[in-house]
């Protein structure tokens, strides 16, 4: 019980310490989740019109997806230097699969009739798929922005140690520090800040289903 | 008669099958053709040759005097009402939003005016106004068939295509849709070309009766010709069907 009174204490004390790491981590992790949410989106809706590129393109993002988080950071250094640019370049390159292939499967899932009947009904390319494919593909598009939120709340977290800033700062200096309280403070607030982000986008994502009725 | 749609030595194929080989037809303005055969028969495929959604590997389909090879496809389709099995609503869009589709594509209709024509046309399909703000999975089926009608009647299109519209509602269901359409055709003065594998529908709908097999026309007549003098083997089996 006195373990949970000091962490109390940790955070009453270091208030807005913990309310800058956050700040920097929402700012990395906002930052990142628009660049790669953006780039994903538009490939994921390129290969979904031009199918042959898909293998290829997946397959890229598949290999930045394998690469461990902390490798890739690593990587990274020769090429960006520490600091929060790299984390957010490895957030970048990391959730780009979840919202490659979740959004080219969202469209290509799309019944064919529904696809033909809008065609046939005389709707250009772009009107397709601004009124029919990117709508009925948006729970599908939501769940891989989900995936994107956790990866960079993850990486974002590990990016730290690597001078990236953001809560894993708490924990890294906790290490450093042997203090205990401080790393389970950092990680608390981290585990909820996930947990926060990932329910609200399943609201959201359970929202259009429902009221669509679409899978 | 006028000539409203024409089929000119067509031949269309997938591969090795053929769907349609050196098919000739000539549809005209007002006329009601239900189209039958087997699964397979090109029936589909006529339809589609149409709207453009397939092209012929030769020959040419017009429609209203124009060669669809070399028309703007996009104006072609927003003039020619489609409605086809299933449904095809959109699931992620209202009642209102549905039947205003077509207009909402060239923003032909105000947002006052979409309202009135989106009323109208229910009312014209037999259901109430009260659905407009209705989605599709909140429908029964037999509204669901009324609003793809409404969907394809909106933009007041001179011809119609329907495929296998009544294929997935119960026969008393199915009785009411075919009577409404009928007597929507006649009111409207629509060319409508309907295909169905239901002999019965056929022969009650068509003022023409289009039989296909295996990519040809075995026989185009009257209901009452294609009954008091089958063409073929095959005709004469389908029509014996019928009862």
């Amino acid at each position: 019980m006195e373990f949970f009174s000091n962490v109390l204490q940790i955070y009453s004390e270091r208030w807005p310490w913990f309310m800058e790491l956050l700040g920097e981590q929402l700012r990395i992790s906002l930052l990142s989740i628009l660049i790669s949410g953006s780039i994903g989106l538009l490939l994921g809706i390129f290969i979904a019109e031009h199918r042959r590129f898909a293998e290829p393109i997946i397959g890229v993002c598949n290999v930045f997806y394998t690469i461990p988080a902390i490798a890739l950071l690593g990587l990274l250094i020769p090429l960006v230097g520490i600091g929060e640019k790299n984390a957010i370049i490895a957030i970048v390159l990391y959730g780009l699969m979840p919202m490659v292939r979740n959004t080219y499967t969202g469209i290509t899932n799309i019944s064919s009739d529904l696809i033909d009947a809008a065609v046939g009904m005389g709707s250009t390319k772009r009107q397709l798929l601004l009124r029919i494919k990117l709508p009925l593909a948006t729970s599908v598009i939501i769940a891989g922005l989900r995936n994107l939120v956790v990866i960079s709340i993850a990486t974002g977290s590990i990016a730290a140690f690597i001078g990236g800033g953001g809560l894993g700062d708490a924990i890294f200096r906790g290490i450093t520090m042997y203090n205990t309280e401080m790393i389970f403070a950092g990680s608390l607030m981290l585990v909820l800040l996930a947990l926060i982000c990932d329910y609200s986008l399943s609201r959201v994502e359970k929202y259009i289903k429902k009221k669509w009725r679409v899978e | 008669m006028e000539e409203c749609i024409r089929f000119d030595h067509v031949t269309k194929r997938y591969g090795s099958h053929t769907a349609l080989l050196d098919f000739d037809l000539t549809v005209y303005r007002g006329e009601f053709l239900t189209m039958i055969g087997r699964s397979g028969c090109g029936k589909t495929t006529a339809l589609r040759l149409i709207n453009g959604l397939l092209t012929p590997d030769e020959g040419s389909v017009s429609v209203l005097g124009k060669d669809v090879a070399h028309t703007d496809l996009i104006a072609l389709r927003r003039s020619i009402g489609y409605a086809i099995q299933n449904v095809g609503l959109f699931p992620h869009m209202t009642v209102a939003k549905n039947i205003a589709y077509v207009p909402s594509l060239s923003k032909s209709w105000t947002r006052s005016q979409e309202q009135q024509e989106v009323e109208k046309l229910l009312h014209t399909v037999g259901l109430d106004s009260s659905l407009a703000g209705r989605y599709p999975h909140e429908l029964s089926g037999g509204q669901q068939q009324r609003v793809g009608i409404a969907r394809a009647l909106a933009g007041n299109p001179q011809v119609l295509l329907m495929d296998e519209p009544f294929g997935a509602v119960d026969e008393i269901t199915r009785r009411g849709l075919q009577q409404e359409i009928l007597k929507l055709q006649k009111e409207l003065g629509i060319t409508l070309l309907f295909v169905t594998h239901d002999i019965k529908e056929a022969l009650l709908l068509g003022s023409r009766v289009l039989v296909m097999e295996n990519g040809r026309i075995s026989q185009l007549d009257t209901p009452e010709g294609l009954c008091a003098a089958p063409a073929d083997d095959f005709v004469r089996e389908l029509v014996a069907g019928r009862a």
